[in-house]
């Protein structure tokens, strides 16, 4: 478990992936079935689509030590908002999207802003816009609305052999979250932020900045995830998001990938990982014909069990001087659930009052 | 040297709550000068290296960097300056590599993308400049050891470009081995032209390394100028001598020094080896060292926080293995520990509520007759408060300290355990904590204190320990003068 | 120990107690729009009705103070409601077996959520998380999707029934009896030592250990007291709203809502049951205004969104404008747990006294 530990949680991930495979496969064949035939492929990677965009945008939360748990109106809005605007015209496709995105986009800005500006925790902020716009949603809409042209519905059909196109969309955005995360002051900013604000502060950062930005960020993804949906649906709908419940399912995919909820280590590779375990898991079990309601009870489980296996962050306050008979050089373990002091030697609070 | 300093202050004083901590000092770094600043704790050293950084302003006093004055409203305006600074506690991200600390917030970029290998180049000529090759751009901080991400620390000073390098007990937290290698990186900064100020209570580094010595006391300037004229005796006498006039209350009468209530033979543990150690009732032992030295953690040994791995422990005669807080408060026996924001109190809630944790925690049975005592409790710490409802975080730090006191007194316990008890505590609340002190030891209570302020450790000890690397090797009478107590501290060495 | 005026005044304003300032004014105006509400029965219905979201706001309350948070609430309350259903089936007389039965499994939920926090060294936010799942998942594989009908009136009697034609207050629904009944066992124990420990382990989990209290056995069971509160919910449900699939959900957030607006912080180490109680009522006298004023119900939502924000803001600032102690965070104060969403929230403290 120690050398586990020493592992890059995001290999750790793509490990645990492999094994789900290979596992999956074994089963699978036991009823018969080819795991690996175009057509499941096609079906897992479909199935990764939806959850793995809005997993990406809360990637980027909870980096920063927030939470977004008001993507699912994001999507349902998003879906209504295109699929209304289009209303069956493929010329109103892009203005449609455009909307889309710029609604999206001023939500997310709304979020980060009551996070950081009214210091109101991520938590809460989110779940109160969530509700404002549910309100909105539950007032506008009474049902499925708007139609959504065929060309635009061929996002969500089409593909390249067993891949769809919705996958390579969303590999692509992933490559593009993981590039601004690596190559961008902003993405270095985010980690900062995430993982010792007083650090950042004291480095001359603006903490705000990268904070906004990420929820901008998932409220767009959460967008595009909800244009996809549409584009499935050939409607748009004020349920789809909340039923597939894709706030707490992204948390739990984005810290499955080795995030840390606290914020300040993660990847989205890693996150991406967690959605294909995810989305294996499903394809198995229904595959096998398992019943549906299991499937829940298997994430459960995992998403705790995954967790448990993580190791923490600590930075070495206390070194062990004598070897035989100390703990090993992991160091105490920081967390909420620690019945331990972090250290004894604390050293003084150097903070500074800004 | 001759050469023109690189950075001047002059006059500086400040002030917390009304208490002066620094009055009027002026020091003067050169270029490729290694500066020592000692004193005794509340000498008034880390506050004007927090001026120095950044993290105060100073009520007086000015500052001239390279000929030109400054002020610093804010840390980042030091570092930009060239003025940077290495504490204790480091500020860097574990999850992240050394490259990406070091170069926070400021990171190359080329297009207006961040240039990666621009900065892993970058940071390798600093670790190249510094002579350290155990540490790579890309490791990740979190898995270096203290002395390697004191390395990063002073990479990324050093990579700002740093006229001045302030360092603050660079040395506490390492082991021997590694010191070689600050003394490298010390030497080689000073030939690169750097002016390092280093802060430290260990009299041979400051006598290995430094050109120019200057010495703090109760937060004046005692003297400043070269090493080479001050030999270690004299420098500890002006570091440390005083007038007497502080109080120390001596044994109350009827104290009597009775049985032994804990012992620890040959306690070891990842921290501290080889400790015997008997703590007998009625009798105040003291427990003397530099920090580092492992003294916290033989009380948090003792008291089940850090158990002993090695050697045994006995109280009242039994032996017995204490494993957790929990375990040692059902024996009798209560710690106050170090920093008490972190571990002492719950800052939120009311005195009441933190008089009855411990109580309410392992003896619930209790609670109420503790309840209806509580006034008494309060009056006999000399608590100035009217109202047991106060929140504690609005006490002053006196009063928040005798909350703690309170908290361990209600318990009844048979050994005590006090980690630096009146740091940072007014002159009024010092003396109530040490008659409280005197008066447990009437009642019998073992009394075991850690401190660093030397006269307070002479002045009520009944005996005085000293520990250094993680082991008693000393054992002195109270009448040992203050310069015995530090040369055993800090090595004997000193004394050639 | 007198207060002054200003003293009293400031206290009133703080989000600790304001709630119960807004629950006056609301009741107000209440009555204003629709005077018929003052009458006993009327007031006695909207207690009814609000027994069951009061009841788990008491019970989130513990496991908030302590600094952390249940998610899995909807799922048993789910869980419980068709698990009654199922169980009693039209069979009245299995009402108190079924009961005993619904109790002891909350319970283990109870721990479940405990143990794996403490031990398993999991954030709670993904305990709770993965436990909704799970229980959800469960029963609806155990019910194969469909809930069954109600369950025979002996059971439905406790939710919906009460005693009728009491003199003055008309009707006394057995749901605002069991949450009077309830709210005195709740501050009952918050006085008792067991009690107040939360609120300790919730400010200052260091501290706590440090002085021998166990902290695993303390966070366990405020984690038993929510699922035995989100237990209770879901009986009063089953005859209140009868049984079927979504008859819980969202009730985790609810109850978080109502909690918070009571002035409990998000982080632990603050708070008073009584206004977690206030703070659901608050809640549904909301709404209940904004009905008789007329207000479309699908806008309940955003009322709710906006005052959730407010409220929160509210006590973030009156928080930091008191504390002068080490850094806090927001959802779980400075070095006691950290908790998820923290947001943009840094330190902000006075200089270390007497620099060495």
């Amino acid at each position: 478990m120690n050398r586990l530990r020493s592992l890059d949680p995001t290999v750790v991930v793509y490990l645990a992936l492999v094994a789900a495979l290979a596992i999956g496969a074994l089963l699978v064949s036991t009823v018969g079935r080819n795991f690996f035939s175009a057509g499941n492929v096609r079906d897992i990677l479909t199935g990764m689509s939806v959850l793995g965009l809005v997993a990406i945008g809360q990637t980027l939360v909870v980096l920063c030590s927030s939470l977004d748990l008001s993507v699912p109106v994001v999507i349902s809005l998003s879906s209504l908002l295109a699929a209304t605007t289009m209303a069956g015209d493929p010329a109103r496709i892009v203005p449609a999207v455009l909307l889309t995105l710029a609604v999206a986009a001023a939500i997310g800005m709304f979020n980060g802003l009551v996070v950081t500006k009214l210091r109101v925790n991520g938590f809460i902020a989110t779940l109160g816009t969530g509700l404002i716009v549910k309100g909105y949603l539950d007032t506008q809409y009474k049902g499925t609305a708007g139609t959504v042209p065929w060309e635009f519905q061929l996002l969500g059909a089409t593909g390249l052999g067993p891949v769809p196109v919705s996958t390579i969309l969303m590999l692509a955005l992933a490559t593009l979250v993981w590039f601004v995360l690596a190559r961008t002051r902003v993405g270095h900013q985010m980690f900062a932020v995430g993982g010792d604000p007083v650090v950042a502060r004291l480095s001359g950062l603006h903490v705000a900045r990268p904070v906004i930005v990420a929820h901008v960020v998932c409220s767009l993804t959460a967008a595009g995830a909800g244009l996809l949906l549409a584009s499935r649906l050939g409607v748009g709908s004020p349920t789809v998001g909340s039923q597939g419940g894709y706030d707490l399912l992204s948390i739990a995919a984005v810290v499955l990938g080795g995030t840390l909820l606290l914020g300040g280590r993660g990847s989205v590779w890693g996150t991406i990982g967690g959605v294909a375990i995810f989305a294996v898991l499903d394809n198995v079990m229904s595959v096998m014909q398992v019943n549906p309601f299991l499937k829940d009870i298997v994430r459960g489980v995992v998403i705790v069990a995954a967790v448990a296996v993580y190791t923490r962050r600590t930075l070495h306050a206390h070194r062990p001087r004598f070897g035989v008979g100390g703990p090993t050089d992991d160091g105490p373990v920081l967390g909420p659930a620690d019945g331990a002091p972090a250290t004894g030697q604390l050293p003084p609070a150097e903070e500074v009052a800004r | 040297m001759t050469t023109a300093p690189v950075l001047t202050a002059r006059g500086l004083t400040k002030s917390f709550f009304g208490v002066r901590v620094l009055d009027e000092v002026s020091i003067e770094v050169r270029p490729g000068e290694v500066h020592g600043l000692v004193g005794e704790n509340g000498a008034g050293k880390s506050t004007l290296m927090k001026i120095l950084a950044g993290v105060y302003q100073p009520d007086d006093g000015e500052i001239h960097l390279a000929g030109e004055q400054v002020a610093f409203a804010h840390p980042i305006d030091a570092m930009h300056a060239g003025v940077a600074t290495v504490f204790q506690e480091f500020n860097l991200l574990p999850d992240r590599t050394v490259a990406q600390n070091v170069f926070l917030g400021r990171e190359p970029r080329r297009r207006g993308v961040v240039d990666v290998r621009e900065m892993a180049r970058r940071t390798q000529h600093v670790l190249d400049e510094l002579g350290v090759t155990s540490v790579r751009p890309r490791d990740r901080v979190g898995s270096l050891s203290v002395a390697q991400q004191q390395v990063v620390e002073i990479a990324k000073a050093l990579s700002h470009d740093a006229k001045v390098i302030s360092m603050d007990e660079p040395t506490a937290a390492l082991a021997a081995h590694e010191v070689e290698l600050l003394y490298r990186i010390v030497r080689s900064l000073a030939e690169r032209g750097v002016g390092v100020l280093y802060v430290s209570h260990r009299l041979k580094e400051v006598f290995d390394l430094c050109d120019t010595i200057t010495v703090l006391k109760d937060g004046r300037l005692v003297s400043s100028g070269p090493a080479d004229e001050l030999g270690p005796d004299e420098l500890v006498r002006r570091m440390v001598g005083r007038s007497i006039d502080t109080y120390f209350p001596g044994p109350l009468e009827g104290t009597e020094r009775g049985t032994e209530l804990l012992r620890v033979t040959g306690g070891g543990n990842a921290w501290v080896d080889g400790i015997d150690l008997s703590l007998r009732a009625g009798e105040i032992t003291a427990v003397a060292g530099l920090q580092g030295s492992g003294r916290t953690e033989l009380a948090e040994a003792i008291f089940g926080i850090r158990p002993f791995t090695r050697g045994s422990v006995e109280v009242g005669g039994r032996r017995v293995r204490v494993t957790s807080p929990r375990h040692a408060a059902r024996l009798g026996i209560a710690l106050i520990t170090e920093d008490r924001k972190a571990t002492g109190l719950s800052l939120a809630q009311s005195i009441l509520d933190n008089v009855l944790l411990v109580i309410r925690g392992v003896f619930p049975r209790r609670t109420a007759h503790v309840r209806r005592e509580a006034d008494a409790l309060m009056a006999r710490l000399e608590l100035s408060t009217d109202r047991l409802d106060r929140e504690v975080q609005l006490l002053s730090g006196g009063n928040q300290q005798k909350v703690v006191l309170g908290k361990w007194l209600a318990t009844r316990p048979r050994v005590v355990i006090l980690d630096e008890p009146t740091r940072g505590i007014d002159v009024g609340a010092k003396v109530a904590v040490y008659d409280v002190i005197r008066s447990l030891a009437r009642e019998g209570v073992a009394i075991c204190m850690i401190s660093s302020e030397l006269p307070e450790l002479l002045g009520i000890a009944d005996r005085v320990l000293v520990m250094r690397d993680g082991r008693l090797v000393a054992e002195l009478a109270p009448s040992a003068t203050e310069e015995e107590v530090l040369r055993h501290a800090a090595g004997a060495e000193v004394s050639a | 120990m007198r207060r002054s005026a200003r003293e009293v005044a400031l206290d009133l304003v703080s989000p600790q107690r304001a709630v119960f300032l807004l629950l006056v004014v609301l009741l107000v105006a209440i009555v204003v729009v629709n005077p018929s509400f003052a009458e006993p029965g009327q007031l006695m219905r909207f207690l009814q009705r609000v027994a069951p979201v009061a009841i788990v706001a008491m019970g989130q309350f513990f496991v908030i103070v302590s600094g952390e948070f249940d998610l899995s609430m909807g799922s048993l309350v789910t869980a419980q409601v068709v698990g009654a259903g199922v169980l009693v089936g039209q069979d009245g007389s299995r009402t108190v077996p079924v009961l005993a039965l619904m109790l002891a499994f909350g319970t283990l939920v109870g721990l479940v959520n405990g143990l794996a926090t403490t031990f398993l060294r999991v954030p709670s936010f993904i305990v709770t998380l993965g436990m909704m799942l799970a229980l959800l998942g469960a029963v609806m594989f155990w019910t194969g999707g469909a809930a069954t009908g109600n369950p025979a009136d002996e059971f439905r009697q406790i939710g919906r029934g009460g005693w009728r034609e009491v003199p003055v207050l008309d009707f006394v629904p057995y749901a605002v009896v069991i949450l009077v009944v309830l709210l005195v066992l709740a501050l009952w124990y918050t006085h008792r030592p067991a009690g107040k420990l939360h609120v300790a382990v919730g400010d200052n989990v260091a501290t706590a250990h440090h002085a021998g209290v166990r902290v695993w056995w303390v966070k366990t069971r405020a984690f038993v007291i929510s699922s035995l509160s989100a237990t209770v919910a879901g009986v009063l449900l089953v005859g209140y709203a009868g049984v079927h699939p979504s008859v819980g959900r969202g009730y985790e957030f609810t109850a978080i809502t109502a909690v918070v607006l009571g002035g409990v912080v998000l982080g632990g180490g603050r708070g008073w049951i009584v206004g977690a109680l206030a703070g659901a009522v608050v809640l549904e006298a909301l709404f209940v205004l904004l009905n008789y004023a007329g207000v479309p119900s699908t806008v309940r939502s955003s009322v709710q969104g906006v005052i959730i924000i407010a409220a929160v803001a509210y006590s973030a600032l009156d928080f930091r404008r008191r504390r002068s102690g080490p850094a806090t965070t927001s959802p779980a104060g400075g070095d006691a747990a950290p908790a998820p969403g923290r947001g943009g929230d840094t330190s902000t403290t006075s200089p270390a006294h007497s620099g060495a």
